[in-house]
């Protein structure tokens, strides 16, 4: 679900989690995705083993708390995401 | 920059009008929480659609549970600025998020419900999640 803003991706407004094929991972608020790219707002981001954390305990802590705003708006070319889900689904 | 008034006054008035005491300045904040006996919630209001939309429903829903925190309160992210700053320096550790909920026993923080367990999710499922913190941390009122 959504907002009513119009012409833009189902999971706008809603904070997301974008995997990589590579060592990143990527929490903030999704402003719009297409094929071409994903574009994130007040996104953090983490690379694997970053203060001793994998990805997936950063993903946990993230769905916990949140995330502090390291980006104001970050693109991400789409062909190295592998996953775009909410973060509240973890 | 905060949206206009006229704008935001129902979304105030959402809250305001299940009793829900509104702080408007720091001072107010450090008065709401310098009482640490028994439970207290703090609601982050905002103005956005997506989130803020359901929040405040699912604290009218929530509301309705048997047991609730003794005193409840509210800060509006994005207008009032200083309370809102002020009352985030009570969880500092978090990072901010509007709208949230921050629940508070005998002066300690013990649940936070962030914007993006709000996201997406129907005012039920929301008001859900605060019944169940207010199941573990409130007493039942007698009578």
């Amino acid at each position: 679900m959504g907002t009513f803003h119009q012409n833009r991706s189902e999971l706008h407004g809603i904070t997301v989690v974008v995997d990589t094929a590579g060592p990143e991972v990527f929490v903030g608020r999704c402003d719009d995705m297409d094929e071409e790219r994903v574009i994130l707002l007040d996104a953090d981001s983490h690379r694997e083993g970053e203060a001793g954390r994998s990805k997936a305990d950063y993903v946990r802590r993230a769905a916990r708390f949140g995330v502090w705003k390291k980006h104001p708006r970050l693109v991400l070319p789409r062909s190295a995401v592998t996953s775009v889900r909410p973060l509240g689904d973890f | 920059m905060p949206y206009s008034p006229l704008l935001v006054k129902p979304m105030r008035e959402e809250l305001t009008g299940l009793g829900i005491e509104e702080l408007l300045s720091a001072a107010d904040v450090d008065r709401f929480m310098a009482d640490k006996t028994g439970t207290a919630m703090l609601v982050v209001n905002s103005v956005c659609g997506c989130a803020a939309g359901m929040a405040r429903p699912a604290v009218r829903l929530a509301l309705e549970h048997e047991a609730v925190p003794d005193r409840v309160a509210t800060v509006f992210a994005g207008q009032d600025l200083e309370a809102t700053a002020r009352a985030r320096g009570y969880f500092a550790d978090i990072p901010p998020s509007s709208p949230s909920v921050a629940f508070f026993k005998d002066g300690e923080l013990v649940y936070f419900l962030p914007r993006h367990r709000i996201e997406g999710r129907s005012a039920d499922q929301v008001a859900a999640d605060l019944k169940q913190a207010f199941a573990e941390h409130c007493a039942v009122a007698a009578g």
